[in-house]
């Protein structure tokens, strides 16, 4: 064994989870894809490039970055995580090809990607990603496009406008799935986060000034352009995301941003056979935990959004528990001293509860909408398999998601399923009553494509282990 | 109501007995824990090669790779068969006289497997590394889509009447007079015979009759690489039969051989062994070199059953009237189909074309039944 605890991922969860359990005595190896801690709401500018607009979060960034700097814990960065098995080994391709971890614990930290109701016209170019937006604003300073539609729900909707226009760019348009009545409602439990409340409306403060037009309960029914995108149509939507009766609009864009909530990263967990259930609330289907984080395989923890979606500030907290549990579990702090700090982490994660369980319903997946997609959208891309299509392997039998991948190659491309699981799942689950039925991806490796050549690396013939011959 | 005939496990082999039965006019009904095909049967590497094939089933095989390749006329749909020619270098010393002796046996079982040098599989594959000696070369080869088998048997076993129960779990079976009676969540299912085709899991339901047919489990890993340009066209494999490798039609390339990785037929194949997957993939880009460009997609791996002779249980259950296996086929994949309606043809009373391999040479004394029915 290399290490006493691998952490996979070093955003606000992964990170505090490696500084706890090395604080407390563990050595720690914490891996993360990125060239930098942080994750995805921390993300770093890209090295040598200075002058980009300081935000809470790049200062909450750096802040992380000095204290992993200045502790044990062994930080391997840039590292392609794609093997995870044993008790625990991780195999990551890095600078120097692939290398192995070995830990009798392991906590994986490993984030969200984002969901996208297809729509007419989604796959055309300059059509992005809302969380993808914020990579290029967070890490490179750089505007979508030149007049940007920002579309959509959850909070990633004004953080990404506001970011557009703090960098000088121009925002056509924000499209909001959810109604001003949804966030009236959701206003007492965001109240609850001043702070964060504060920054929202400080981005709205921003985007009025800015002059943009927000539409409220709208969503987008096309993106259209020859060869790129050159312009939407948004047409109004029920609560439920279902088009509702009223006119079209049509605006004028070269880049939408476009994303309906996030999807937990669990890929790790289930291809560890971890049990999972699915909740709504959460993205997707979990692991099953206790408070603390412990899945229900032995030594192995999850936290933060990959977990479950509930933000950063309940993963940095989540990460805490989880890194102390680990450390607990290893036997490095006594049963008492263990309660004396989880409780007031507990009590924190309780408190910024209301905060999170209101920005994860404004970001949850809406049936209706899935629903309305047309027959002849492709809802994965990297096959091209389309509505339709789904509609028909499940009446020439497929039942859960594992065979419909075999009937059509949804979700066998190089996005891994990560793209259209979660809708094609939603469709499945319409037809065969629930996404229980319906299941989930089987977990697989890689957990990400890795080039052949890396995976290798220079070999003689005489070094492969080849086996004894199979029986003439 | 009876059946004629119940048929438990929906792999190639259950699907193909069942198919075959109910042509020939008997009631069928196919019980299935989950669905059609997909567990060996639709997570193999597709391969239907001579070049891997167990010597003793080379004359099945052949007659097999000919339902295959026309799959449309008689299962009536695609599964996505290739037929192509094959490969099976040598790269070494050693090889070459594995591989001369290897294909010289199967040729003698039939396989019309010739000798090239390495300019010649050039030649027939111009992907395959120069470092290659010597190579079987088999114009019998080729490949299926093993993921879509169970899509073309279900609409096969529809069509012909035949009534699949999938995801009906059998946790038993009794013997009545007049037949059996089969356990499921749903109640009793009558027929009059039976065929047990449960692959790995053979050896428990074998143990409901009260016979102890031992069954290994192997758990082979596979590979495939996202889709890429062509780089090869044929079927490529190695003297000692670890590596097989095509490139489908839609560009991705499928790396197998029977590397193994970890399970058991109690919770499948659990995980996959990172160093021996690199193995399989060196021996893969070793042997067509372009493949080093490509990133691998995915990994996955695929239970096969194995007896004690590494031959196949097909045949009459010993002591057990009205009872028969289906089963533990080497390469079975590739055999599946053909031995599979010999089956059913001593099931309909015909006389089988070629012998069936009963599981009486398998049984210690004591391992069969006690009294027959």
């Amino acid at each position: 064994m290399t290490h006493d605890l691998i952490v996979l991922g070093a955003g606000p969860a992964g990170a505090n989870a490696a500084l706890a359990a090395a604080q407390a005595g563990l050595k720690v190896a914490l891996l993360d894809e990125q060239d930098g801690a942080g994750g995805q709401v921390w993300r770093q500018p890209l090295p040598g490039l200075t002058g980009l607009p300081v935000s809470a979060e790049a200062r909450s960034g750096d802040a992380l970055r000095a204290e992993i700097s200045a502790s044990s814990v062994d930080l391997r960065l840039s590292r392609r995580i794609w093997s995870v098995g044993g008790r625990f080994r991780v195999d990551a391709l890095g600078p120097q090809g692939n290398e192995t971890v070995e830990a009798p614990s392991l906590i994986a930290a490993t984030g969200a990607h984002e969901r996208v109701v297809p729509f007419p016209g989604w796959t055309l170019p300059g059509v992005i990603g809302l969380a993808a937006a914020t990579v290029l604003i967070k890490s490179q300073g750089v505007t979508p496009g030149r007049k940007v539609v920002v579309a959509g729900c959850g909070p990633l909707l004004v953080a990404v406008a506001a970011g557009i226009l703090k960098l000088g760019g121009d925002v056509a348009g924000i499209v909001d799935l959810a109604g001003r009545r949804d966030w009236l409602a959701a206003l007492p439990s965001l109240a609850t986060q001043p702070e964060l409340l504060g920054r929202g409306l400080g981005w709205a403060v921003k985007i009025g000034a800015g002059r943009v037009p927000v539409y409220f309960g709208h969503a987008v029914k096309a993106a259209q352009g020859e060869h790129a995108l050159e312009r939407i149509v948004i047409a109004p939507v029920g609560r439920d995301g279902a088009y509702a009766s009223g006119p079209d609009i049509t605006l004028e864009t070269d880049a939408l941003c476009i994303g309906h909530g996030l999807v937990p990263g669990a890929e790790v967990t289930k291809l560890l056979r971890a049990e999972h259930r699915f909740d709504r609330l959460r993205g997707g289907f979990v692991p099953v935990l206790d408070a603390y984080g412990r899945t229900t395989v032995e030594r192995l923890l999850a936290c933060g959004d990959g977990a479950g979606l509930r933000g950063a500030i309940i993963a940095e907290q989540a990460g805490r528990l989880a890194g102390l549990a680990a450390a607990h579990d290893a036997g490095v702090v006594p049963a008492d001293r263990f309660a004396q700090i989880a409780d007031p982490i507990l009590a924190a994660i309780s408190r910024a509860r209301p905060f999170s369980d209101a920005m994860a319903g404004i970001m949850a997946l809406r049936p209706a909408q899935v629903a309305a997609i047309a027959p002849e959208t492709v809802v994965c891309r990297c096959e091209d398999v389309t509505r339709g299509e789904i509609d028909a392997a499940h009446e020439a039998g497929a039942h859960d998601l594992n065979q419909l991948k075999h009937f059509t190659r949804c979700g066998m491309g190089p996005c891994q399923g990560r793209m259209c699981g979660d809708v094609a799942a939603e469709l499945l689950a319409s037809k065969v009553g629930s996404r229980e039925q319906a299941g989930y991806w089987t977990g697989r490796p890689p957990l990400r494509p890795v080039p052949f050549d890396a995976l290798m690396g220079a070999f003689d013939y005489s070094d492969i282990p080849i086996p004894e011959p199979a029986p003439l | 109501m009876i059946h004629d005939l119940a048929v438990v496990g929906g792999g190639v082999h259950g699907a193909t007995v069942a198919l075959f039965a109910a042509r020939g006019g008997m009631n069928v009904t196919l019980l299935e824990r989950g669905a059609l095909c997909r567990e060996a049967s639709g997570v193999n590497a597709g391969t239907l090669t001579m070049q891997m094939t167990r010597v003793a089933l080379i004359p099945y095989a052949l007659r097999a790779h000919a339902m295959w390749a026309s799959a449309r006329d008689w299962l009536g749909h695609e599964v996505g068969v290739v037929v192509c020619d094959g490969l099976s270098l040598a790269f070494t010393e050693r090889e070459e006289e594995l591989l001369t002796y290897r294909a010289g046996k199967r040729r003698e079982a039939g396989a019309p497997i010739e000798l090239i040098t390495g300019a010649q599989a050039s030649a027939v594959e111009p992907g395959v590394s120069d470092k290659v000696r010597l190579a079987g070369y088999c114009r019998v080869d080729g490949f299926a889509n093993a993921y879509l088998t169970g899509l073309a048997y279900r609409r096969a076993l529809l069509g012909e009447g035949v009534a699949l129960r999938e995801y009906t779990p059998v946790a038993g079976v009794e013997r009545e007079a007049g037949g059996f009676a089969l356990q499921t969540p749903t109640g009793l299912v009558r027929a009059r015979r039976i065929v047990l085709a449960g692959g790995v899991w053979l050896e428990p339901m074998l143990a409901w009759l009260g016979v102890h047919l031992p069954i290994k489990t192997l758990v082979n890993q596979l590979a495939v690489s996202e889709r890429v340009a062509p780089v090869m066209r044929t079927v490529v494999g190695i003297a000692n039969g670890l590596l097989s490798l095509k490139q489908y039609p839609h560009g991705t390339v499928v790396i197998g051989g029977g590397w193994q990785g970890l399970g058991d037929r109690e919770r499948g194949g659990v995980e996959l062994l990172p160093d021996r997957l690199i193995g399989n993939v060196r021996l893969a880009c070793h042997a067509i070199p372009a493949l080093r460009s490509a990133r691998l997609a995915r990994a996955w791996a695929g239970l096969e059953a194995e007896t004690k002779d590494a031959l196949p249980a097909v045949g009459p259950v010993p002591g057990v009237d009205g009872a028969y296996v289906c089963g533990s086929v080497h390469s079975g994949y590739t055999s599946g189909p053909y031995i599979a309606r010999l089956l059913a043809d001593q099931l309909l009373g015909r006389e089988p074309e070629l012998p069936l391999f009963p599981i009486d040479r398998l049984l210690s004394p004591g391992d069969a039944p006690r009294g027959h029915v």
